[in-house]
């Protein structure tokens, strides 16, 4: 009975987890049907960009975290800027290659500079071991995940509703022919929120370190699992991504304890079937865009 | 009815065989005689050439987008693996149809769930299709031999009277003559009124279903006999070099054989067989310079010729071939940009 409890806190740290890495993706490719497929690319720089801090220039961990989204940001709009913005309206096979070869370039340049092994970063004494709660183990580590993570989907959620800039990147998503006739400035919109999910990705990136592990072929490895999210999860709020993505990190926290042997198996099986059973997702909307 | 024989005239003039097509063949037959060290990695990149063609089947002539071709691969490869290493088939020819056919089989069944949905569903679905088979082939690692791969595969002569040697230069010829043969029949069927009815699905699926096309099963047929294809590709790399291991249907390879076939262009057959050429060439070329780093000039050719756009690009490698062509015969070239790229 424990051991179901902890499998599932394990699970829900992992799917938040997932969530924060893949939800600027969820706008890029569910919002704006672009094919993003190196946007594990900015969550590997995070991650990066917190290692090098920590553990070379010897920053505290909790300083690297904005750091890493603020850089993943960065080379996010630069990115978006110069390259991505002309590629929105070509065919989707020109936006498939042109990200398999950011992916190509991002998996040697991290090579190239930091090294082909696996990196970890040094944690605070106060975030490892863990403590009980009525005889669960429950990881400090994993609940520090699912805090940050849970008041981060809160916060995005608030953004998109209640704000002027959520509606105003609802309007332009929705329609952007209208919403630049309402004088909303839409390739800033999109660039903004771009950059936006692109340092999500890269705090992701810096607290996965830990759990997914940070090595030269992370955006390759885990790019299946952000596809996962969005397209399963839909397209028409954060909620579908979210419930996409923790019903991801407990289907495989408890597949890998369950039936080791089968490995990733069952979480593609699921994604074919779902994907067959309704192709806009589990919570998309049923008409298709 | 009179526009009848108008559509049968034009099919046929388009499928006559040129003057530039069978000096193609005439020099890659040649390649042969010009470069006998260079037998395994001419053998290498016929075997792509293969493999991109049977992508150009579905991708540049009925629009379907895969990320994960290497599934048929890999499934013909193991057959081929396997039915060698139990002696079940050990002539090697029937061996290669019937892993070929074993691809088939996979094609025609996973077909049903590749033309549902739109491109987006498409591109998760092959590529979980073959995340799901290498899954499998490493679960199931007593048959398929895990990471370690098949070993001690042992090839009978070809037909009984051909053996493999050790520069493979029968595995060569045999690789060319099964490339020849495919492309012969791939080029029959793009050329018949089913393949005019490809593009027709390509470059607009609602007319085409309009005109009374049955869309679904075209593209059930069409993604069968690329499964066909790409499983005879994966068993001539088993056959070639005694070998199978889990990478045959790694995300690499199917993303490879893409930069391949965009390197060639897509939609006139031949862009997959240049495209190998040339994809193998750059490898070379930057494995010498940076053996390690060689993947990051990969993505960098990728991203230049998204950039750059595939149209321009074929445009400027046409023109000086174009140029001679006009100056020697007064009218166009053989090769052109193919009509219209899927979207």
């Amino acid at each position: 009975m424990t051991s179901l409890f902890t499998i599932l806190f394990d699970g829900v740290a992992y799917g938040m987890l997932l969530f924060v890495l893949a939800c600027g993706l969820a706008v890029t490719l569910g919002l704006m049907n672009f094919v993003n497929l190196a946007h594990g690319a900015f969550a590997m720089a995070g991650g990066y960009i917190c290692a090098v801090l920590v553990n070379n220039s010897g920053w505290p961990f909790f300083a690297a975290l904005p750091l890493a989204f603020v850089g993943s940001g960065a080379i996010g709009v630069v990115l978006e800027r110069t390259l991505y913005r002309h590629l929105y309206a070509r065919s989707h096979l020109d936006q498939v290659l042109f990200s398999i070869g950011l992916v190509f370039m991002s998996i040697a340049a991290v090579d190239y500079t930091m090294g082909s092994s696996r990196v970890f970063i040094k944690l605070p004494a106060a975030l490892e071991g863990q403590f009980d709660v009525f005889g669960v183990g429950i990881g400090r580590y994993r609940l520090m995940i699912i805090v940050i993570c849970g008041l981060l989907t809160v916060a995005l959620q608030l953004i998109l509703a209640r704000t002027r800039f959520g509606s105003r990147l609802r309007a332009a998503v929705d329609d952007p022919r209208a919403a630049i006739g309402l004088g909303i400035n839409v390739p800033q919109v999109f660039a903004f929120t771009f950059a936006f999910g692109c340092g999500l990705a890269g705090l992701g990136g810096a607290l996965s370190a830990e759990i997914l592990g940070l090595d030269p072929y992370f955006p390759l490895k885990f790019m299946i699992y952000f596809l996962i999210v969005v397209t399963v999860g839909g397209s028409s709020s954060i909620t579908g991504p979210f419930l996409a993505s923790l019903l991801l990190g407990i289907g495989d926290v408890a597949g890998k304890y369950y039936v080791p042997k089968m490995g990733p198996f069952v979480i593609y099986t699921i994604m074919i079937v779902i994907l067959i059973w309704r192709p806009n997702g589990l919570f998309g909307r049923t008409a298709a865009r | 009815m009179s526009t009848l024989p108008d559509v049968s005239t034009h099919v046929v003039a388009g499928a006559r065989w040129r003057a530039g097509e069978i000096a193609f063949w005439i020099v890659v037959a040649a390649c042969g005689f010009l470069f006998p060290s260079r037998y395994l990695i001419m053998t290498e990149i016929v075997r792509l050439a293969l493999f991109a063609l049977s992508l150009d089947l579905i991708l540049g002539y009925a629009g379907i987008v895969s990320l994960g071709h290497a599934a048929f691969f890999g499934v013909g490869a193991y057959s081929a693996g396997l039915l060698a290493l139990h002696g079940i088939i050990s002539e090697p020819v029937v061996a290669l149809v019937v892993a070929g056919l074993a691809a088939m089989v996979l094609g025609f069944f996973t077909s049903f769930l590749v033309i549902r949905g739109v491109d987006l569903t498409r591109l998760m679905v092959t590529l979980g299709i073959a995340l799901l088979l290498e899954a499998l082939a490493e679960r199931f690692s007593d048959i398929t031999g895990g990471t370690d791969g098949l070993q001690g595969i042992e090839m009978q002569p070809i037909l009984g009277r051909f053996a493999f040697d050790i520069f493979g230069q029968t595995g060569f010829y045999y690789s060319l003559i099964v490339l020849f043969l495919l492309f012969v029949l791939a080029r029959r069927i793009v050329h018949s009124p089913f393949g005019l009815s490809l593009r027709a699905i390509r470059n607009n699926p609602l007319r085409a279903a309009a005109i009374g096309i049955p869309v679904n099963r075209r593209l059930v047929a069409i993604y069968t006999v690329s499964a066909f294809y790409a499983g005879v590709a994966g068993a001539l790399f088993t056959q070639t070099t005694a070998l199978a291991s889990l990478d045959v249907f790694s995300f690499e390879r199917s993303a490879d054989l893409m930069l391949m076939l965009v390197i060639g262009g897509t939609g006139y057959l031949y862009g997959g067989l240049i495209g190998a050429v040339v994809f193998k060439m750059l490898q070379e070329l930057f494995s010498t310079i940076t053996p390690q780093y060689w993947l990051f000039w990969i993505g960098l050719v990728l991203v230049v010729i998204v950039l750059v756009g595939r149209a321009r690009i074929h445009r400027w490698a046409l023109w000086l071939p174009n140029l001679i062509i006009r100056q020697f015969t007064g009218r166009r070239a053989v090769v052109m940009v193919p009509e219209s790229d899927p979207s």
